[in-house]
């Protein structure tokens, strides 16, 4: 048995003439999905395994595959000849172009053996003679393949070809083996004492953890600091134990490389670590060295959810070998400039980060770690007289001791790395999106997002506030009842179908939807949303409600929110409610639309009685047609009254009022939105101020008749009052099948909506189709939960965006707007 | 919904034979979105009063509207048909009085070529321009004219007009050139109309405006409006009108409402094409490229990419269209590329350009927006040369009439010391040098009516 062991990730080059059993060989150790031959792409593209003029196109086609399966990050097998050096390098370069490596297996079999497997085949009508100048290309490659670039080539003959073993190696980074928990620590630069320290505070008793967590070091142990021989001794020793893991710095790097005798420029600290080692015995020095030159670049963790590299690492390059890949953990991704204090500049490449692993990194100082798309620097500069920083993970919590001094004097000032414009990019929204929320995944169609991306950018307020949208909201089934469409008796059956044992029936206000954003500080406010200002109230689709009265607004409503803000201790609050009067911002609708149609029905109606009542005196029989106008007029009138009913006069913002029914988020850890709807409703009704309306409703036990029929007069009496209806809503969350809401709306309220005659019409009307609203309802409310559990686990900025831009792309799927 | 139509020629019953519909009888004609009723509230010798009303069923005419009803959908089920005198109305009017409109009479030939005295009654006529204009359309036809504005609700006062009238008409005229009157000019003062307009409206119009139509001082108007604003219908119509009346077809032309001046969007773009030529940019993209008119520039000047990006996919078909990309050759169409992207998301198809223009893009951001298109037009796309036009705040008072900002959709306009400061931090973040260009007349006063940019990325030293 001939075990021959290829990297788990990587592209494996067969070679070997024709006929010498690769395709054999192939498929008797890789999955055939894992082999692209170059037999099969003559086929595809030629109709003919033998074309060989079809051969250069053949092999684009091949190149193709193989670099898609390799981004993908799928092992690859090559067969074909190979036998030309040619051949071999432009696979070899394709490895390296998605950075993975490349081995080669040669079957070298005698020339006869495979003349005579291809006379066997009547496809293969070549010559001996191909053959024969293939093995002269094969015998001339055997002696120098291995200068070829493989990272091995192993050569089969003889028996060995019928009994090799496939073995794998796994690379490496990859330690995804080990789950944690992990304390990730930043640069320590040789500052011994302040990682003692800061081990202790950790909770390490000498090296090792009570509760056997593991330590990661992120690299640059060494140079500049005070004592960089102790610190390798004490990572060298936990990583030798097994307590510790260390990625390469590029400062280790360098280290080693003077301690070769390699000729480097002694700066930036260097000088310090060559002091000290001078001052230790060869033996430590040799073992330090040692383990500086075998650490590596990167590790994956905790089956990749978490990455360590040194200056950080994208995406496409986790768990990836190559030489770039190498240089981009240890120097992060530089442009190759340099800035005014002669150090490189350094692309920000974690602003483009959109991976799912979490990259943990250090390499460039700065004031306090701070969490960009899922990365996080932890160099703070301890050297600098900053801070050592850690972090636990899973725990994403930071822990970090100070410096006891200043070890040595930085380049350039620390500084912030200041908060980047939280900048969205055009892949975290647009295309077919299947957006993965805790109760399942919800499709967005590529075309409502391109209709969403006009709403947005144009007239949505800055997405750094636009943290929710509301979902929409169906109606109950449709009521049989006279004079009804709509009634709670449906919306109470509905619940209680679905094992719902409590509902709470919340009045439904008569204005606009509104979402407030509120901080209780402007210097909170861009901690949390990166944005300056103290808040904002925006409408369903997002936009702002006022011009230039909209701060005004803010502040009187963050003013309003005080004992809220108290109570609940947080330092920042989303608020879901309705603003008041509904006239405010719907003003010039009511105008253009509802008090247009009344202007015309009261002008027009009266003169038409009239005109009827005048020929019925004549003694025409008009009398089901005066019957008819009358009872219109009379519609006309009630319809009036219903419009008009909600509209108020308001000045600057007198008159507004804003009435909040759900505290969607809060800094408290776990969402808010999915708390019980009695806790939402007594906390806000603890706030007594004018600005503020209260939401009257009342609790309905399902399992008694009566008060189910209490909760029905109260609603009729709601309604009657001219109020438009009421909100059923399970108190607790009811599972991802059960409407979050259920708006049952007044008879008189719905002539605004289906016309003032319509209750002349409701048999037609009944036939109304509310599944598309019901489905959209339940679509929007994951996703805007989503967006709510996202920003509450701060989770950045496109994270979120991308549940609420979904929202407003879903709202824009065409559904009857009655319902 | 309501028309009523009386004369006081007596024998004033003699009505019922013009209509050809006897004054004693109620009748019923079934419309497709509802019922008409003609019936007579008073027929005596001396004055006898049709009515035409009709029934409007919301429903069924909610359900014939296709999805592309726009703005406010809701507005396909509240809407004031069934009360307002609408094309619905007319269209009813034309149908159930058919013969009546043509002038046709048998038994009271004379009379229906005769003018009688007519009074015609609209409670709520739905008339976009004010009562002024019922009475401009009327009256040359010798109508004498009561346009009464209704308010849009009593209890709300401040709310003002609706834009209905009660309309009353009074004069001389013959019934079938009354009808005539009616039928064109109702769906010309409400300005819309319920169905298609299709080729054949022209034929409709020519035949009813026979006789009056051409010589109508508004017929410009009155053509554009009814032809929905369909230009190619309005434009065979004027030729056509112009043989009826005799009339040379130039002084039909609408009057020009643009100044004879180079409008400034002219300016702008060949300010912008020519900085262009002169950064020698060989490769450009248009950042909220709207319909295209630039792209179109760029290509004339030899520009051999061109990019534009709109937000709205909307206005990218527009502008696919009057580019007519679809027809073009296969080397010109290489040069161009059209997609949807927005200037606050970063789109690695921005990078790779010499030059990206923003030409009057920027003042339709929010301000707080502003650094995210900054950082992915000059971080992340990083082109040569970037292009910024925008509007000079400080020219606006040169401006007759205008009142606040130029567009209803700015959201700021700035001075030149703003844009220039605007534009300094952003050089000096992104590492760019900038000029200043003025495009248009440059008042020595408050400046050109727009102000340009050119930032040019720093050479690495």
């Amino acid at each position: 048995m001939t075990e021959i062991s290829v990297p788990a990730l990587s592209l494996v080059v067969l070679v070997g003439v024709s006929g010498s059993g690769k395709s054999t060989f192939a498929a008797k150790h890789f999955k055939p999905t894992q082999v692209v031959s170059s037999d099969y792409c003559r086929g595809l593209v030629a109709d003919d395994e033998n074309d060989q003029s079809a051969t250069p196109e053949a092999f684009d086609l091949l190149h193709h595959i193989v670099g898609v399966r390799l981004r993908r990050g799928l092992l690859t097998v090559v067969d074909a000849t190979n036998v030309q050096w040619k051949a071999r390098q432009s696979l070899i370069a394709l490895a390296k172009s998605h950075d993975v490596l490349c081995d080669a297996i040669v079957l070298d079999v005698p020339e006869e053996v495979a003349v005579a497997r291809n006379a066997f085949r009547p496809d293969r009508d070549f010559g001996a003679h191909v053959i024969r100048r293939q093995r002269n290309d094969l015998r001339q490659s055997l002696s120098k393949i291995s200068r070829d670039g493989f990272r091995r080539v192993h050569v089969l003959r003889g028996d060995d070809i019928e009994n090799a073993v496939i073995g794998y190696e796994r690379a490496w980074t990859d330690r995804t083996d080990l789950t944690g928990p992990f304390d990730v620590i930043g640069d320590v630069h040789g500052c011994a004492s302040e990682l003692e320290t800061l081990l202790a505070r950790l909770g390490y008793d000498d090296g090792v953890h009570p509760e056997n967590r593991t330590a990661v070091f992120v690299g640059d142990l060494v140079d500049r600091g005070p004592d960089s021989p102790a610190v390798l001794r004490r990572v060298m020793g936990m990583v030798e134990r097994g307590t510790a893991l260390c990625v390469s710095g590029n400062h280790e790097q360098k280290l080693v490389r003077a301690l070769n005798g390699r000729k480097v420029r002694v700066a930036h600290g260097l000088e310090k670590s060559l002091e000290q080692f001078a001052l230790e015995d060869e033996a430590f020095t040799q073992r330090a060295r040692a383990f500086m030159d075998g650490l590596i670049s990167h590790y994956r963790l905790d089956g990749g959810r978490l990455v360590v590299a040194h200056a950080g690492l994208k995406e496409a390059y986790h768990g990836r070998a190559s030489g770039r890949v190498r240089s981009f953990a240890l120097y992060g991704d530089t442009t190759g400039e340099t800035d005014e204090y002669g150090l490189p500049v350094r692309y920000p490449w974690a602003e483009q980060y959109r991976g799912k692993a979490m990259v943990v990194y250090g390499h460039t100082p700065t004031t306090h770690a701070e969490w960009v798309n899922n990365t996080i620097c932890l160099d703070t500069g301890v050297v600098f007289g900053g801070r050592l920083t850690a972090l636990r993970y899973p725990e994403k919590e930071i822990v970090s001791v100070p410096a006891e001094r200043v070890w040595y004097e930085p380049a350039r000032p620390l500084t912030s790395r200041g908060r980047e414009p939280d900048v969205l990019d055009i892949g975290d929204v647009t295309g077919d999106r299947y957006v993965e929320t805790s109760t399942g995944t919800v499709k967005i169609r590529e075309e409502n997002a391109t209709a969403a991306l006009e709403i947005m950018s144009r007239f949505a307020v800055d997405p750094r506030w636009l943290v929710y949208l509301p979902p929409t909201m169906a109606p109950p089934e449709t009521s049989r009842r006279d004079g009804h469409l709509e009634h709670p008796d449906e919306a109470f059956a509905e619940f209680a179908a679905a094992g719902v044992k409590r509902v709470v029936c919340e009045e439904k206000h008569m204005g606009s939807r509104a979402v407030a954003v509120l901080a209780r500080t402007p210097e909170e406010a861009l901690a949390k949303f990166g944005i300056e200002g103290l808040g904002t109230v925006f409408t369903r689709t997002g936009r702002p409600f006022f011009g230039e009265r909209q701060e005004e607004f803010v502040h009187a409503l963050r003013e309003a929110f005080d004992p809220l803000f108290a109570t609940l201790d947080t330092p920042w609050l989303v608020l879901d409610g309705e603003l008041l009067p509904w006239s405010a911002k719907a003003g010039d609708l009511i105008r253009s639309q509802y008090a247009s149609v009344g202007a015309a029905a009261s002008a027009a109606l009266p003169v038409a009685v009239a005109a009827l009542e005048a020929a019925a005196g004549r003694g025409l029989d008009v009398g089901s047609i005066l019957d008819r106008t009358r009872r219109r007029h009379a519609n006309a009138a009630r319809f009036r009254e219903a419009y008009a009913r909600y509209c108020g006069p308001v000045s600057g913002i007198s008159g507004l009022r804003f009435a909040p029914f759900q505290i969607l988020a809060c800094a408290e850890g776990a969402t808010a939105v999915t708390r019980s709807h009695d806790w939402h409703l007594d906390h806000l009704a603890a706030i007594g101020h004018p600005l503020i309306a209260a939401t009257r409703h009342t609790y309905v036990d399902l399992d008694d008749d009566d008060q189910r029929a209490a909760a029905t007069r109260w609603w009729t009496g709601l309604t009657a009052a001219g109020g438009e209806g009421m909100v059923v809503k399970p108190v607790a969350p009811a599972g991802n099948r059960v409407q979050p809401g259920i708006k049952v709306r007044g008879p008189e309220y719905l002539r605004i909506i289906y016309g003032p005659d319509y209750l002349e019409s409701l048999d037609d009307l009944r036939r109304r189709f509310l599944g598309r609203k019901r489905s959209l309802a339940l679509r929007e409310h994951s996703l805007g939960v989503e967006a709510l559990s996202r920003l509450a686990a701060g989770e950045p900025l496109h994270r979120v965006h991308e549940a609420v831009f979904s929202v407003l792309a879903l709202e824009c799927e065409p559904v009857d707007p009655r319902l | 919904m309501l028309l009523t139509i009386s004369t006081t020629r007596a024998p004033a019953t003699d009505l019922g034979f013009l209509l050809h519909k006897h004054p004693g009888r109620v009748q019923e004609f079934p419309r497709a979105f509802g019922v008409a009723h003609v019936f007579y509230p008073e027929a005596t010798d001396e004055r006898c009063t049709a009515a035409l009303l009709l029934e409007v069923d919301a429903v069924r005419l909610a359900r014939t509207r296709g999805k592309a009803t726009p703005e406010f959908s809701l507005g396909q089920y509240v809407n004031d048909r069934p009360y307002a005198a609408s094309s619905l109305l007319s269209t009813a009017m034309a149908d159930v009085f058919r013969t009546a409109r043509s002038g046709r009479c048998n038994a009271r030939p004379e009379l229906a070529e005769t003018a009688i005295p007519l009074e015609i009654t609209l409670p709520a006529l739905p008339c976009r321009g004010g009562p002024g204009l019922a009475r401009r359309l009327f009256e040359p036809m010798g109508w004498d004219v009561t346009a009464e504005p209704i308010p849009l609700d009593p209890a709300f006062p401040e709310w003002g007009e609706s834009r209905y009238v009660t309309l009353t008409l009074k004069g001389e005229q013959r019934l079938a050139d009354a009808l005539n009157h009616l039928y064109v000019l109702l769906p010309v003062l409400d300005d819309a109309k319920h169905y298609w307009i299709a080729e054949d409206e022209v034929d409709k119009l020519i035949r009813a405006g026979e006789g009056w139509l051409a010589a109508h001082p508004d017929l410009t108007l009155i053509t554009k409006r009814f032809l929905n604003r369909r230009t190619a219908l309005t434009r065979a119509a004027f030729a056509r009108l112009a043989e009826v009346g005799d009339d040379d077809e130039e002084t039909l032309e609408p009057p020009a409402e643009e100044e004879v001046r180079v409008p400034l969007n002219t300016l702008r773009r060949d300010a912008v094409t020519a900085a262009v030529g002169e950064l020698g940019a060989r490769t450009v993209i248009d950042l909220g490229c709207g319909s295209g008119q630039l792209i179109l520039a760029l290509l004339d000047e030899g520009v051999q990419k061109i990019t534009g990006v709109d937000v709205s996919a909307h206005t990218l078909m527009i502008a696919a269209r009057r580019l007519k990309l679809d027809r073009m050759g296969s080397r010109t169409r290489e040069r161009v590329e059209l997609f949807q992207g927005s200037v606050t998301y970063t789109d690695a198809r921005f990078a790779g350009y010499d030059a990206a223009v923003l030409m009057e893009v920027v003042e339709h951001l929010d301000p707080p927006r502003l650094p995210a298109m900054e950082r992915v037009v000059f971080g992340t796309a990083q082109p040569r040369h970037v292009l910024v036009t925008t509007p000079n705040a400080e020219y606006n008072p040169r401006y007759e009439n205008l009142t606040g900002l130029r567009h209803p959709d700015h959201r700021f306009e700035w001075t030149r010391a703003e844009f220039r400061a605007w534009a300094d931090g952003v050089a000096g973040r992104y590492g760019y040098d900038v000029e200043f260009r003025p495009v248009g007349d440059d008042d020595p006063e408050v400046g050109p009516p727009t102000q340009m940019a050119v930032f040019t990325k720093e050479t690495q030293a």
